[in-house]
């Protein structure tokens, strides 16, 4: 142990540490270096991306195998492109998780002092969380996305069943796998600096994603027409589809609705945090 | 310099801090005492900004922490030990907290150094003792170089050998011209540490006093004397203003004489005196400025106890 006082004895007057002010960007970096030191996001980041991309060969073999016995209606209406993509379903379990625990963990932590003493506006810590994860997330799953549709597509060929990443609608469901992704990270992020607490913010984006969907469609037929396609999962689900469901709302439509959600998560998560004790 | 104005700051029902008032003046390491729950941690987050005032204004060097473009050079603050994640790595941590100011590794590894951290810089501050943590949580604080220092009870779970550190350190810092508020419940450890004492109760101000005004102030004072014969000393001296008591076998605590009365008594009744103290009991005294202002206390004696049981409320 060392006790040897500080070398800076004459450190008052000139300033011996070269300091700069604290900007978005700064903490925007600052979020980064704390994201990629964590084991656990790497390791969870991890799984995501092996569901994602893993599952969608899997679903595709599947598929395949099954096709020949499938009634004709069902054959038609087969959506090889979403197909490949049902990791997806898994994969935003864990994206959504991964959110709520990068803020959350902070104030379980009470490391949450520390980053706001360190930026007493408050605001950019939020949105550099929500930044730095939503844009880790994107590359990553897009990444898996694209690995899950080649590999995917790779077994369907087996059958003459493969799509082209060319063909109407395909490359918009592959790659909006990815942006979906992000955006389930997204509201991760917004529900656990609202919440805080990790059980509860896990336990609301759960909800959000998968019970929600199930309860609506338990509810009959009225739930089903007008509730069931604005819910946060059934929205965005529309994005990774090239054969639309009956009822549910348009692509892009149907994004910018799941986009709705996240919005309001963050933003609500940016009233509280300026107004509460940290 | 960091000055604090009517500063109030109410949880739910529960006042926590009521109208204090104090200026931390530079150049000196001021002490900020008070029994447990008296409200230091709650006024040092104010200060910084992480709690927000029920009434009142704290600024920082002129203006409102949370106005400076780079509040941890204004400021550094230590709230409490091992507040870090417990996966990341001493040094993983700092390196997050000087990327927010621009600040270079080359500096982290220069706090890591001086607080003695940089064999495990790179170990997972999950397994950090309590010391290892108060140690980090002061190398965060000098981390942007600050003009002003906010620590809380930063000995807490040091060795003798990091208190005297700390206490070394802070002296340092204050004469370089800086500011320096350190808490603590522990009279003993401020009257070696601070100048300048700030001591509050039940969030109310009790008192804003030199360190050297204190001691003199403290109007109880003990005498601490080891003799052969205890007994007959103790008979000699006693008196209605004076009660002795004794922890040791052969070692007499005089309260209400001086160390001279006591020496002359004992010469004239011809009893040997291994041992002649007089004692300023500093700790004694912040109890008595303290008293009324208590947030937890334990009953005195099961007497009290019983006592209380009887009595109608």
């Amino acid at each position: 142990m060392s006790t040897t006082i500080m070398p800076e004895t004459q450190a008052s007057t000139g300033r011996r540490v070269a300091v700069a002010p604290v900007t978005l960007w700064r903490v925007v970096c600052s979020e980064w270096i704390k994201l990629r030191s964590l084991r656990s996001t790497r390791i969870t980041l991890l799984v995501s991306f092996v569901l994602m991309a893993g599952l969608g060969v899997l679903a595709a073999a599947i598929a395949a195998g099954g096709y020949s016995r499938l009634p004709a209606a069902s054959r038609a209406s087969f959506d090889a492109v979403n197909t490949t993509l049902t990791g997806y379903q898994f994969a935003q379990l864990a994206v959504g998780v991964l959110g709520v625990v990068v803020v959350s963990n902070e104030y379980s932590s009470g490391m949450i002092r520390a980053t706001l003493a360190a930026v007493p506006r408050r605001l950019p810590v939020l949105w550099a969380k929500a930044g730095v994860f939503a844009v880790v997330t994107l590359v990553v799953m897009t990444a898996a996305s694209l690995i899950a549709f080649a590999g995917g597509m790779a077994v369907l060929s087996s059958h003459h069943l493969q799509v082209s990443l060319t063909a109407p609608g395909a490359a918009r469901a592959v790659l909006g796998a990815g942006l979906y992704l992000a955006v389930v990270g997204l509201l991760g992020v917004g529900l656990g600096a609202l919440l805080r607490k990790t059980a509860g913010a896990i336990a609301a984006v759960v909800g959000l994603l998968l019970f929600l969907p199930l309860l609506s469609s338990l509810l009959g037929s009225w739930f089903k027409a007008h509730i069931s396609p604005y819910l946060f999962s059934n929205a965005g689900a529309a994005l990774l589809r090239v054969h639309q469901q009956a009822g549910s709302l348009s692509p892009w439509t149907g994004f910018a609705v799941m986009c709705g959600y996240a919005v309001a998560a963050l933003a609500a998560a940016a009233l509280v945090l300026r107004r509460r004790d940290a | 310099m960091i000055e604090v104005h009517d500063l109030v700051k109410r949880y739910g029902g529960k006042t926590a801090v009521n109208g204090l008032t104090f200026t931390v003046q530079p150049g000196v390491v001021t002490g900020f005492l008070g029994p447990n729950g008296a409200g230091k941690s709650t006024t040092m987050r104010l200060i910084v900004g992480l709690d927000r005032p029920t009434a009142g204004r704290v600024s920082v060097n002129g203006k409102s922490y949370d106005q400076w473009a780079a509040p941890l050079a204004e400021v550094g603050v230590l709230l409490e030990a091992k507040a870090i994640h417990p996966g990341l790595s001493a040094y993983q941590y700092l390196h997050a907290l000087a990327a927010t100011h621009g600040i270079g590794t080359r500096r982290v590894r220069e706090v890591l150094d001086m607080t003695g951290l940089a064999s495990v810089a790179d170990k997972r501050a999950g397994g950090f003792s309590l010391g290892m943590g108060q140690r980090l949580g002061i190398a965060a604080a000098l981390l942007a170089d600050p003009e002003a220092l906010i620590l809380d009870e930063p000995v807490n779970g040091l060795d003798i050998e990091g208190v005297r550190w700390v206490r070394h350190l802070l002296k340092d810092l204050a004469r370089e011209g800086r500011t320096i508020l350190v808490s603590s419940h522990l009279m003993s450890e401020m009257a070696q540490t601070a100048d300048h004492l700030i001591v509050i109760g039940r969030g109310e101000l009790i008192a804003d006093t030199s360190v050297t005004e204190f001691i003199q102030r403290a109007t109880v004072s003990n005498v601490r004397v080891r003799s052969p014969e205890g007994s007959r000393l103790r008979d000699l001296i006693a008196g209605p203003d004076v009660t002795v008591s004794s922890d040791e076998i052969g070692v007499l605590t005089v309260t209400g004489m001086t160390s001279d009365q006591v020496g002359t008594i004992a010469a004239e009744g011809g009893i040997i005196l291994y041992e002649l103290v007089p004692q300023a009991s500093l700790e004694e005294a912040f109890l008595q400025l303290t008293q009324d202002t208590v947030e937890y206390r334990a009953p005195e004696t099961s007497a009290e106890l019983a006592g209380a049981g009887r009595n109608p409320a």
